[in-house]
Parts: C-alpha cells; structure tokens; sequence
C-alpha cells in the first residue's frame, strides 16, 4: 500500500479523513502515529487497528486523534498505572502499590475525595472543605516561557474550579538552569535560562495577578539539568462548601461548554507532554501552547461560583490537556454514560477549523458542565451575565459510545468501553548502582566567608525580587505571609485564613531537594516529604495532606524508570510513617532535551491546618534574651549539600529522614506550639544550621550567640559539617527563659538542646568545637549576601 | 442616618477581584454593602439607591489599553447620567488601586473644576518596572477636607500595603509645579509615600514604591467627596493581616486600614 492511499478524504463539505489501518503494515501504523503526531506506540496502534477490523471499517481522523489523547501519558498515567518489571519483580501500578497504598492504610476520616477528581478534597471547618492540586507545565514553558507558565497556572485553578471550588490560593514551584549559564555552551532550540526565568515568573505572575488570586508559597531552584528542561509546577488551593459539591451526572444531561472560544492554539499539548524536547520543538510545538486569558477565566469563576450556589448543574470538569477529548470522555466514563456531541456548536476563534481540531484543542479558559435539562436557561443566563459565551454541545447517553457529529454529518462513533481501555503498558526498569565519593577537603579557616557565601548561592539566597511581583496578599486573607515583616524574612509555610467566622487557617509548604536525587532516588523523595512536612509544622501547621509531582526523564529508559520506583518506595514509607497521606499527585514524565534529562524531581506540596491563625508562629527573633534551641539531631550528611556543592562537590552521604523518631519529635514540638510558648521556629534546609540561624536573626534585627559543642550529632568533629550539613527533622526553635522547664519537659526523650541565645548585639557568633567564634558577622553583612544575588530582578 | 441603613455599592465588572474583602471592609463596620456587577446596575438603574459607590482593586478589563481606561469610558457610556447625579449630590466615591485609576480616567479626580473632560493625571507604569506587593507608609495630608479621612490626625503615619505595576502618579509635565500648588491650595492632597518615621520618600524607592510624582499615593476631588488611592486599606482592616504582627505581644483590634473606611461612615451618618 503507498504513503497516499493511507489517508483517504471523506466527501464532506469539511475537512474529514479516513486512515486506512485495516491494510496497514506495522511499519506504516508507526507512521501514521508519527505524522498524525498521535505519539501512540506499535502495541496501541495495533490495538486500535484490531478495533476497527471488528468495526468492519477504518477510523476517522477524529477517532484516531480521540484515542490518542486518551490513551496519552499526560491523560492516563500509563507508566503509574502500567506494569513494571524490575530486579526480578513485578509491579503492577506504581500508583496503587506505592501512593495511593498509602492514603488507604491511613485511611483518615478527613480524607473527602482523593486522586478521583481534578483535585484532592480534604475536610476544613464549618462545613467548608479544601481542595488541593498541583501541576507542571514544563513542556510549554521550554517552548514559550511566558505563556506556557501562565497557562500552567490558569490550568490548575480550573482544576480546583472542577471540583467547584473557590481558588483561594496559588503556589508555584520552580526548576531554571544557572542564571549564569555560558550562551555558547547552550545547544540550538535552547532557551537561556535567565531569558526563561524572566518569561516563567513574570507569566505566572501575571495569571495569579489578574484573576486575583494571592500566589503565597513556592520556591525556585537552580540545577544544571533545568537549562534544557525548565521545571514548571503550579498548585492551587480552593475552598468549597461540601454541601454544595455536585457530581451526579447522568444520562440525558445536557454537556455545555463555557468561557474562551476554541482555537489551533494547544493542539497536541498532551502528546507534545509525551515527547522529548528537541531542537525543532520551537517549531513543531509551538501551536501546543496555549494562549492566556486571566480575565476569562476570572469571569468563568465567578459564573461557576453562582451556579454551584444555586445548585444548578450536576457536574463540571476542566477542559484541560487534551481539551474537549478528555472532558467529555472522561464525564461519560465516569458517571457510566456515553455521549453525543455537535462540534459544529463550540464557538470558534475563527473559521476553518477541522473537527478534530476542535475536539483536541487545548485552548484556554475553558470550563465542561453537564446540567439537567431544566436549569440549562438559568445556567446559559448566568454565563451571559457575567460576560462568559457558554453553549450546549451535547448530551450525556444511556448507550455507552462516543458520538460525535459535525454539520450533521457522524465523525466518530466508538464504543466507550473500547477508548478507556487502553492496553496495559509493560516497562522495565533498573536501579544500577553509582559508584560515589565522599569528597576529602581540609576545614575552611575562615567559615564566615563560607556562610556568606552559601547565602549567596542561589538555591538560597532570597527570592524577594520574584516573589514581590506575585500579589500574595489579594482577598485579605493571608495570615503568615511568605516574606516576613520589615525585613522578608523566609517564612517556612504561608498561612491563608479562609473564613470569616472562623480562626482556623490553611497552612501551605513544599519541599523539593532534587540534588539529593544524584546519589539516591529514594532519599531526596524521603527529604522532600519531611522539609514539606517540617516546614508546615514550623508555622503551625496539623493533620497534614500531601500532594506528590514527579517530574521525571523517559520512562521507556530503565534507569530513569528505576529510579522512579525509588522514590516511588520512599513515598509510601514516610508518608505512612508520618501518617501523612497523599491527596492528590501528578507526572510529567520524558522530561529529556539535547542536553539529556532533567534530574529526578519530586515536589512535595504539603497543606496542614492551623488549629488558630493567632498562635502561628513565624520564623523571625523576637526578643533579645530568649533561648535557642536546636531540635533533632545532625549527622555528617552532607552528600548533595549545597556546602558540597560550594566546594565542587557532590558526595555520597545523603541526607536520610528517620521518620518513626523524627514523628515523635514532630508531636512534641506541635504540643509546644499549642502551649504558645515557642517564639519563633525555623527548619534547616539547604545551608543546614548557619543558613537557619542566619535567617533567623536577620529577619527578626537580632543578634544571636550559638556553641557548637552543644548540638547534639553523631560523629561529627569539623565546625564546617556542623553548621552545614543539611540533615532531616531538624528545627531552630525560640524559647523564653521563663518557659524553658515547661519546653523541657514538653520535649523529654527528643533529641533537642538549647545551644544559644537571642542578644541585641546584631551580630551571629558561633563558638566552634575547639576555636572560638567560628562564625562572627554583622547581621546586616548576613542579609545583603542573601539579598544580593538575585535582588535586580536579573 | 443610621450606620446600619447605609448602603454602599461596590462595583465589579470583568476582572475586579477585590471587591470581597472591600465589602468585608464595610460589612465589618456594620453598614450594608452589596458587590455588583456593572451589567446589573445599568440593568437595575438603581446607582442612586446607594450612598456609597466604590471601585475596588484589580485588573478591570484585563486594564487593556490603559488600567482603568476602559471601565471608565464604559461608566461614562452606560451610566453617565446617574454619575451625574451621585456626584451632584455630593454621594462619596471610593477608588482603590485600580478604582483610583477608573476615576482618574474618568476624570473625576484630580477634577480641578469639576469632572474634566480628559485625564488631568495619570497613573503610569511603575518605576522601577514591574508589579510590586509590599507594605508601605503613607503620610496623611490632608487638612481636613477629604471625608474619607477626617478622623485621622493630619501627619500622622499609616501602614498599608500597596500592590500593582501602574501607580506611579503624574501630571503633565509642562503644569506639573501648577497643579500641585493647586492640589495644596484645595485641600486635595490626601496621602504620600514616607518612611516609618514620616519622613516623605522623595522618590527613593522602594520607600516610594512606584516612582509616584512628589511620593503621592492619594488624592481626593475639591469637594473631598471623592477620593482615590493605590494602597488597599481592605487588606490593612484586622491586626492579623499585618505583616509583622507574630512580633507584637499586643496588637490593636484593627489595622491603619479601617480609619479610611471608619471616616466615610462617620460622614455619611452625619450627613445624609
């Protein structure tokens, strides 16, 4: 058979082809999945070949399009979902053996709806529940900086609005290459980081800005492996009335689409997320980005908002990665339907478009709801009065199959129990062993440059020049803001105070440490699981959930693979240790460009609740004369450190969480927190126990003398290890000496120590193992280095 | 008038997103206000039914073209003529952030000799570039006139925050030492960018924090019925949304925030 009679047009007044699969030799099956940009392997398009053999005819160009988006790793999580064989073993479903095992044995009564909707819902107060959800949006974001992290964010709120709840609140985790990366070393098609860092924040800026959403928790690290591959992660936090949640679709209710008009801009998001970037992305892809309109989507919301409140519809869903495809699919499917819809009713940018186009574009700002005959004029009225264009499309259908028409005309007609069954993925994986060193160096004499130094480096520094361009204060409602007082302060954990009538708040943190990745998969996601979980607690923050985002290289590489299951494991053992469970989780998988892949990346969001906003605790000095206490203890683990990383280093002691002891330790200091007599709180992370105690006293304008022969560790003999090592579970605590028996007592049989005091000499002072005052600075020397590296903006 | 029977209006259209913790604002005070969009109110026609009429933050419009410039022209089209009459009949204006730049466009404000048929000032982009969330002071100018802050002591110190990327205030050049002898002369100047101890800004930022002409951050109309302002006192109403209250062992109930709107509901009793 020739390349041309492979498609053949349909005699229709519009563009419709018909593929011919029933003659199709492998070889050209692979074609047609590499020309369509269908991104479909051999096994799955010999799958939908056999279909349409016992259909007795050959698939549209709709069909094939429908089905590779549903059967998309953005859209089904194959490699989570699929098997994997590795040393020996089987597993079948990363996703249930390890994640969301691990919700189930916790099993929490506070638990309302987990990994089954757009977003985790878990319980709040009166009535009132949280919804939580986290995405990447990294492919886009390489291609088009500014609008691929804009729509990242407008995408997650609709995640939040498919669950019918109020966004409240956004967070934004990310991944840039140096700031100071060589032009001539860059690769063609690769953008330089600082001209991406520019376009991401100020895009996801942008979104959060003007749909009037404070952008309140974040962080933005720097790594080698992010130049070719930007790392994207946008959360957003709702607030619903569980009352009013409404997911009750059934057959005979009307599907309407709402908000922006469908466009070319986003075809092929989800096979494109599916793809490895290369130099001709810029090209290819461009048309899978999409184009941001915060305005529609801020009307789309309060539009939304009305018709939950008036309990008008009985179901709604994004039309996110993989548009209409994956929206009205995936209703149908879920509430056991099928459905019909006209194509020719979406409204359109402009003319010309082909149906399948229309069907798979990703076009923004858009919002699916199924609404019950009856309230169909009251819904379309409400849309009309706040500006929205909304249209019925379609129906749900007690037949189950996927109908779709345009003109009047079928264009596709599968059976739905066909399209959500996709053949099982099989993979391979391995976890090889790398050969590492622990690096030998002498001590540093001067350990004051070192630590001014590390507050330069710019994993740490400070990111106020970013985070001022974010609004973290719209709605009024931010309690614990992410820059503390006079001098932006690094709060660990923002807090949000939803409610009116209600003190309870809504702590929001993360933790990432993907160099820990380099030596051990399974420890950076244990790391990143308890810095998200320390850093709520450190403001306050109880009854903790987790979100998880693997952000990964190819999977159909075994090593990346491997690793994934690594950490896949460290996932379900900390959080059941820490009885943390996870709400919500997503995977942006063949994150690979010219310059290979990203390193491994698991973001861990974690959402807590503030029992009362007025006992949170922010991580400033607050009185001259109070005591220091160091809770947890230090071991020489220093492999991926960012002290490491200051003397050209990686190493191998990585950093491990022990999380059975570090729960405890958890449980008591919470307790003191409640007793209110914890003054200020703080957790180490990268820069360890110089960088926490430095921030501490520049945020809060005190000094703060320390002795390192008082913190309690395990073989250590350098002062350089003691005041950088990046160990878990650790906290700088503030304590009055008319509290500390009761502190003491509260914190009997955890490792803790009171190793300083708060002095209003602004000075930091360390006294060293055996020399005295290894570290002696000028508090506002500390902060000009913090602030220094990234303060212009770039 | 009775507190609990004033009505205030606070008006969105597309893009508005601080009407919420604006009507809060009121609500707390004890008057009744009511969030509506502009569609409604040219629906209703029922602009006169309320007392007060406030254009809260956000991004009207997406601020296309100009912030604020299109909501002004669309207010001018659609409800010029009720505008008309609120104002004559000396019914307070609030502007806040992107409301003070709707009544700017809309030349309300300055409003020299009354509403000007072009803008006489104008709220650029900032300088440094770029949006910019923080707290800041403002100093309290006014003698007496604006009634939006009659119970705040003249010179004293406030602390708001401001949140936006078009605030800087300008006139024309040419006329720039004119018109503000001239806002002097009427009373009109309301707030300007100082330090912690009250020392004006002169143009230093981020003290001044978008490069705002002779540190203004608010200005009211010559009748002080109408008045406008970048910061958001909305955001600065309870102790808890302070940025640095977790250092405080006793904090007021109640933050700078609630003298503006405390001020209005005073007037508005008094008056009406």
């Amino acid at each position: 058979m020739t390349q041309s009679s492979l498609y053949s047009r349909r005699d229709t007044p519009f563009s419709l082809h018909e593929i011919n699969t029933q003659k199709a030799s492998d070889q050209q099956l692979l074609e047609v999945s590499s020309e369509l940009g269908l991104c479909l392997n051999l096994q799955e398009m010999k799958q939908v070949q056999a279909y349409f053999q016992t259909q007795n005819r050959n698939p549209t160009d709709v069909e094939l399009q429908t089905i590779a988006q549903t059967w998309s790793e953005h859209c089904y999580h194959k490699t989570f979902k699929g098997k994997i064989r590795i040393d020996g073993k089987e597993i079948n479903s990363l996703f249930k053996t390890y994640i969301a095992k691990a919700t189930h044995e916790i099993n929490p009564r506070w638990c309302v709806s987990v990994f089954e909707d757009n977003a985790g819902i878990i319980s709040f107060d009166r009535g009132y529940a949280i919804a939580a959800k986290v995405e990447t949006h990294n492919h886009p974001s390489a291609v088009e900086p500014f609008g691929g992290a804009a729509t990242g964010v407008g995408g997650v709120i609709r995640d939040v609005l498919g669950v019918w709840a109020d966004p409240i609140a956004c967070t934004d985790v990310l991944g840039f290459g140096p700031l100071d990366y060589d032009y001539n070393k860059l690769p063609a098609g690769v953008k330089h980081p600082k001209y991406v860092y520019m376009g991401v924040t100020a895009g996801i800026g942008a979104y959060g800005n003007n749909m009037g959403i404070p952008t309140v928790n974040g962080a933005i690290y720097f790594d080698e492996t992010y130049t070719g591959n930007v790392v994207v992660y946008c959360g957003c936090i709702g607030l619903l009335p569980l009352c009013k949640f409404r997911k009750n679709a059934q057959a005979g209710h009307v599907i309407v689409v709402a908000g922006g008009k469908t466009g070319r801009d986003g075809i092929h998001g989800v096979t494109f997320a599916s793809a490895e970037l290369t130099e001709k992305s810029e090209e290819v892809s461009r048309p899978a980005v999409q184009i941001a309109d915060p305005i529609e989507e801020e009307k789309l919301k309060r539009a939304l908002m009305e018709i939950r409140d008036r309990e008008l519809a009985s179901a709604t869903t994004d039309l996110g990665g993989g548009g209409m495809s994956s929206a009205v699919g995936e209703t149908a499917e879920r509430f056991g339907c099928g459905a019909t819809v006209d194509l020719s009713k979406v409204p359109l940018k402009y003319a010309g478009l082909a149906p399948w186009e229309i069907y798979v574009s990703e076009s923004q700002e858009r919002m699916l709801l199924t609404v019950p005959l009856e309230n169909l004029e009251q819904v379309l009225a409400i849309f009309e009065k706040e500006d929205v264009e909304a249209t019925a499309v379609g129906k749900l259908t007690r037949e189950r199959r996927l109908q779709l028409s345009f003109e009047g005309i079928t264009v596709a007609d599968i059976e739905m129990q066909f399209l959500f069954k996709p053949p099982e993925s099989m993979k391979t994986a391995t976890y090889p062993a790398v050969s590492l060193e622990e690096p030998e160096f002498p001590e540093p004499t001067n350990l004051t440059e070192t630590l001014l130094q590390l507050l330069s480096a710019p994993n740490i520094a400070s990111k106020e020049s970013v985070v001022r361009t974010y609004d973290h204060e719209v709605k009024g409602n931010t309690a614990l803001k992410p820059l503390h007082g006079k001098y932006a302060g690094p709060n660990d954990a923002s807090i949000i105070k939803p409610l009116d009538n209600s003190w309870k708040g809504v702590a929001i943190s993360c933790g990432m440490n993907p160099n820990y990745g380099k030596i051990d998969a399974y420890w950076m996601a244990a790391a990143a699981i308890d810095e998200a979980v320390r850093n709520n607690l450190a403001v306050g923050g109880r009854r903790i959930a987790l979100l998880d985002n693997f952000v990964w290289g190819n999977p159909e590489k075994p090593e990346r693979l491997g690793s994934l299951v690594r950490a896949c494991e460290a996932c379900y053992d900390i959080a059941t240790a820490f009885r943390t469970p996870f709400i919500s989780g997503k995977d942006s998988l063949y994150n690979e460009s010219p310059m290979g892949p990203v390193t491994p990346t698991l973001l861990i969001t974690a959402v807590g609740i503030v029992p009362d906003i007025r006992s949170a605790v922010s991580m400033d000095l607050k009185t001259p004369g109070n005591l220091l206490y160091l809770v947890g203890n230090t071991y020489p683990e220093l492999g991926g450190s960012e002290y490491y990383k200051l003397k050209g280093f990686l190493g191998k002691s990585v950093p491990k969480t022990r999380a059975t002891q570090a729960r405890k330790t958890y449980y008591a200091l919470t307790k003191a927190m409640g007793e209110g007599i914890v003054k200020s709180c703080h957790d180490l992370s990268e820069g360890g126990l110089a960088v926490a105690a430095a921030e501490m006293a520049f945020a809060g304008g005190y000094g703060l003398e320390m002795d390192l022969r008082a913190v309690p560790s395990k073989l250590i003999a350098r002062d350089d290890f003691l005041l950088f090592s990046e160990s878990n579970s650790r906290f700088l605590v503030e304590v009055a000496e008319k509290d500390r028996e009761e502190f003491e007592k509260l914190m009997k049989g955890k490792v803790h120590a009171e190793i300083g005091k708060v002095t209003k000499n602004t000075r930091l002072i360390i006294q060293g193992l055996k020399r005295p005052a290894v570290v002696d600075a000028p508090i506002a020397d500390l902060r000009a280095s913090w602030k220094r590296t990234l303060s212009s903006g770039v | 008038m009775k507190r609990e029977e004033i009505k205030v209006c606070v008006m969105r259209v597309g893009g508005t997103n601080c009407d919420a913790e604006t009507q809060r604002a009121f609500q707390e005070l004890g008057v009744q206000a009511e969030t509506l969009h502009l569609n409604e109110l040219i629906k209703r026609r029922n602009l006169l039914d309320y007392q007060v009429l406030v254009f809260p933050g956000g991004f009207s419009f997406g601020d296309y073209v100009r912030a604020g410039v299109i909501l002004a022209r669309w207010l001018s089209a659609e409800l010029g003529k009720e505008l008309k009459t609120f104002i004559e009949e000396n019914r307070p204006i609030l502007g806040i952030c992107n409301g003070f730049q709707v009544l700017v466009e809309y030349g309300l404000l300055p409003g020299f000799e009354g509403v000007s048929a072009y803008p006489e000032a104008t709220l650029a982009t900032n300088i440094p570039q770029g949006y910019n969330c923080r707290w800041i002071h403002l100093k309290h100018e006014n003698k007496g006139k604006c009634i939006f802050t009659s119970k705040i002591p003249t010179g004293k110190v406030l602390h708001i925050p401001v949140a936006h990327s078009e605030g800087r205030f300008l006139f024309p050049k040419e006329k720039e030492q004119q018109l503000l002898d001239k806002l002097y002369e009427n009373d009109m100047m309301v707030l300007r960018y100082c330090n912690e101890n009250g020392e004006y800004a002169e143009g230093s930022y981020p003290t001044n924090p978008n490069g705002s002409f002779h540190d203004i951050a608010g200005i009211c109309n010559k009748d002080g019925t109408i008045f406008g302002l970048m910061p958001h006192p909305e955001r600065a109403l309870y102790w808890w949304q302070q940025p640095d209250w977790t250092r405080r062992e006793q904090m007021p109930q109640y933050g700078d925030g609630k003298l503006f709107f405390e001020s209005l509901i005073d007037y508005l009793a008094k008056k009406f």
